[in-house]
């Protein structure tokens, strides 16, 4: 009884240590970065209520923001389509690659090695070096940012795809090997349909933030959505722009709420 | 003629493990056999050598008079369709539904497309509605799997081996995730098969009580050897202990009688 | 076959006869009958189609299509192959990714500190119900804002530079953790806190003693998460809306310098830090557990 106790109060003291470590390590990052970035944690904060008070009174649509609204409805549109294009080609590119590159369905270990290589490259080289690298041979076209994303998006999936299909094929694929099925017949009858699900959960998740990022490399290249908010901010427009920051929001939260439904009924 | 003939089959795992070692068996037409022993005893590793899912690395494995010990490709694939296979962990593919994934026993026999793409002929179809009445699931068709419970995803194994028309039905471990009653009633499918359509059966089994009540033979498997080959009858304790390599007392078919 | 299955359909009894589903045309179906079936089919169907329609609909501008594939893969090339660097000094670039790296610092451990109380009033399960529906809703609206939008809405009232950047990320760092700190605290055993409360715990205690000991690796592990994307967005801020670090240097070598070898050295620059910072964050997180 008594060494339990003793054993307890040092597991607390073991705790308490920890936690205040952790927390120094925190402090001490926190304060480094602000040296760093010449950062200032009161102007920081303060910029908080400062930007709300300035939403408030500025960020209001009025009657000439709503003249706009039909052409912010068009490229609302065509940003909303080109994320679930870009994420359709990627997801099924990525698919195949994902099959080349998992341990259950590779054909020979070192094609599922590069396989992962080249997914990781992709991933990682950020979407904004594509974007500027695109631009210089396709312009302002719808294109860049088409590319630019299925490049992230599909490098991105092909790492998720791998381990889906990892995690669920084992087990019905050993079974259809035993009943003499070939390499198409298990990926069609046995992989596809136990990670369809999976699969369309990310496609999902992916055309959300490909929603985002659009916007981000619309303002980079001078396309879409973000290209409109980028001319009525750089016009100090503001409440054209708020136009476009709610028409945005709108279409993001639309979304969410359609695939949370989608996610309930096939998961 | 035999249906299954293993000669001096080896098996060893990166060089090192040895999982079979020098394994010789030969099973007739019709026959009921089990194989027992101890967990890691290699049993798993004999059966899929049998089918090919794992490669022996030395001796010949005959199957209904060919021997297949290297045979592959679409060749592989025509041999395997002659073994049914059902498994501990059922392997369904539990979103297809149930009459789906006993025509997946056909695949074997389809050409790459048209399986891939779940084209079956309308005989086939029957076919697997007729083998589903036989094992009492016909009400269960047009359910997912992941619906069912343990024993009749278990049914549903079955099923889809008997769609391959097999010689020979391996099964690996076949009620190990079951409870008794689920155990039983595929115990008593399994004994039905052979029986009636004289499907040749080679299992695995954990429990020695239920391999001596349904099989004729026996097989007992120590350390990747042969220990016992012989009629269920003859199995006496002293065998058991020998196969299991334990003393008087340590096992827990001991506490019966 | 044929005489087997002819002899079969004889066989099959008038009790699997009624089970059978047909289609019109009169064949056997096969498919499971199930709501998520049908949803996976449909979700595909208009995905693909949304797809097709988007192919038909885009202006394209009467763009020479082989010839910009053509000067991409040749851009690339010059870009991965010979990444040299003229305008800025290897230190600097390394100075630069320190300032990405801190900026993706500085909006982790703020969103993570505002996501945490945040969480708190968020949870379903500790906090009080309309509370909860009005910070979830708060929190949906503040992630659907892309972060770039935030940063450059900070920027009207607090200037372009790092201030504008780590709030414009703190922001959105705060919205998607909360969610994410709360659906760990949710999916916390009730029984726990219900026993703290009935032995007489006051809210803190229960915070301290049974929500963060269980959920502490979940949020850790969260935590990680988004600094890795923090950094690639603090590149992305700095790119476009010049908010300072790495990114910044990629944006000047492409629009002003228009030097591909230089955006390639910075590329291999960001990409090492990235694999670097990825291996750093699994190690630290293996040690946690």
């Amino acid at each position: 009884m008594e060494k339990r106790r003793t054993n307890e109060i040092l597991l607390f003291q073991k705790r308490k240590l920890v936690f205040t470590a952790a927390a120094a390590v925190v402090i001490l990052l926190y304060g480094m970065a602000s040296f760093v970035t010449e950062y200032d944690t009161l102007l920081g904060l303060s910029s908080f209520p400062k930007a709300f008070k300035w939403i408030i009174v500025n960020m209001v649509p009025n009657a000439k923001a709503l003249e706009r609204l039909p052409n912010i409805l068009k490229k609302l549109t065509e940003t909303a389509l080109l994320s679930v294009a870009v994420t359709v080609c990627a997801a099924i590119c990525a698919f195949f690659f994902a099959l080349l590159g998992s341990k259950t369905t590779r054909v020979n270990p070192v094609l599922a090695g590069s396989v992962r290589v080249v997914a990781a490259f992709f991933r990682n080289v950020p979407d904004v070096v594509w974007a500027i690298l695109l631009m210089f041979s396709f312009g302002q076209n719808v294109l860049t940012g088409f590319f630019a994303m299925f490049l992230t998006t599909f490098g991105l999936l092909t790492r998720t795809f791998i381990e889906t299909i990892d995690e669920v094929s084992n087990d019905c694929v050993e079974a259809l090997h035993a009943a003499g099925a070939n390499y198409m017949q298990t990926v069609f009858q046995g992989i596809l349909p136990s990670s369809i699900s999976e699969v369309i959960t990310w496609i999902l998740f992916m055309i959300e933030t490909n929603i985002r990022s659009s916007t981000l490399i619309g303002i980079l290249t001078g396309t879409g959505i973000g290209y409109l908010f980028d001319l009525y901010y750089k016009r100090l427009d503001y409440p054209s722009a708020s136009l476009v920051v709610m028409s945005i929001v709108i279409l993001v939260i639309l979304l969410e709420t359609i695939s949370g439904g989608i996610r309930k009924v096939i998961l | 003629m035999p249906v299954l003939e293993l000669k001096n089959i080896s098996k060893t795992y990166d060089n090192v493990t040895k999982a079979l070692q020098d394994v010789s068996i030969t099973v007739e037409e019709g026959e009921f056999v089990s194989i027992i022993g101890p967990s890691g005893a290699g049993k798993s590793t004999l059966l899929r050598s049998v089918n090919r899912l794992v490669d022996a690395t030395q001796g010949a494995i005959i199957l209904d008079g060919q021997d297949i010990t290297h045979v592959r490709g679409k060749e592989l694939r025509r041999v395997r369709t002659k073994t049914g296979m059902i498994f501990q962990h059922y392997n369904l593919v539990n979103r297809l539904s149930v009459i789906e994934n006993v025509l997946h026993g056909r695949l074997g026999h389809k050409s790459a497309v048209s399986g891939a793409f779940g084209f079956y002929t309308e005989s086939e179809k029957e076919q697997a509605f007729f083998i589903l009445e036989r094992l009492g699931l016909t009400e269960q068709a047009y359910k997912r799997c992941d619906e069912l419970s343990g024993g009749q995803k278990q049914r549903v194994g079955i099923a889809r081996a008997l769609m391959q028309e097999p010689k020979l039905i391996l099964c690996d471990e076949p009620i190990a995730s079951l409870d008794p009653n689920a155990s039983r009633i595929i115990m008593d499918y399994l004994s039905d098969i052979n029986k009636s359509m004289k499907i040749t059966c080679l299992l695995n089994l954990h429990q020695v009580d239920v391999a001596v009540k349904y099989s004729e033979r026996i097989i007992g498997l120590t350390a990747g050897r042969v220990t016992y080959d012989g009629p269920a009858q003859k199995l006496d304790r002293k065998m058991i202990y020998e196969i299991y390599q334990s003393h008087e007392g340590q096992l827990i078919t001991d506490m019966k009688e | 076959m044929n005489e087997s299955a002819a002899a079969q359909k004889s066989a099959l009894s008038f009790d699997i006869q009624r089970q059978i589903r047909k289609t019109a045309t009169g064949k056997i179906k096969t498919g499971a009958v199930s709501k998520s079936g049908f949803a996976i089919k449909a979700t595909m169907l208009v995905l693909l189609g949304l797809s097709v329609l988007a192919f038909f609909t885009f202006d394209y501008k009467d763009i020479d299509f082989a010839g910009a594939v053509q000067g991409t893969l040749r851009n690339a090339a010059t870009l991965f192959a010979a990444p040299k660097l003229k305008y800025a000094s290897p230190g600097a670039v390394l100075n630069q990714l320190f300032v990405t790296f801190c900026l993706g610092i500085l909006s982790t451990i703020l969103g993570a500190a505002i996501a945490f109380f945040g969480a708190l009033l968020c949870a379903g399960n500790i906090s009080n119900p309309r509370v909860s529906a009005v910070i979830k809703g708060i929190v949906a609206f503040v992630r659907a804002v892309p972060t770039v939008l935030w940063v450059l809405i900070f920027a009207v009232t607090a200037g372009l530079g790092s201030v504008a950047a780590v709030s414009g990320l703190t922001f959105h760092s705060a919205g998607y953790l909360i969610k994410a700190y709360a659906e760990s605290i949710e999916e916390m055993d009730y029984g726990t806190i219900e026993a703290l409360k009935a032995s007489g715990a006051g809210f803190w205690q229960i915070v301290f003693q049974a929500i963060l000991p269980s959920s502490i690796s979940y949020m850790l592990a969260w935590t990680f998460l988004r600094f890795e994307i923090n950094f690639t967005n603090a590149i992305a801020m700095g790119a476009a809306a010049g908010a300072g670090g790495i990114g910044y240097n990629l944006f000047m070598a492409g629009y002003f310098y228009f030097d591909l070898r230089e955006m390639g050295y910075l590329t291999y620059a960001i990409v090492l830090a990235v694999v670097l910072l990825e291996i750093a964050a699994t190690k630290i997180k293996a040690k946690v557990k």
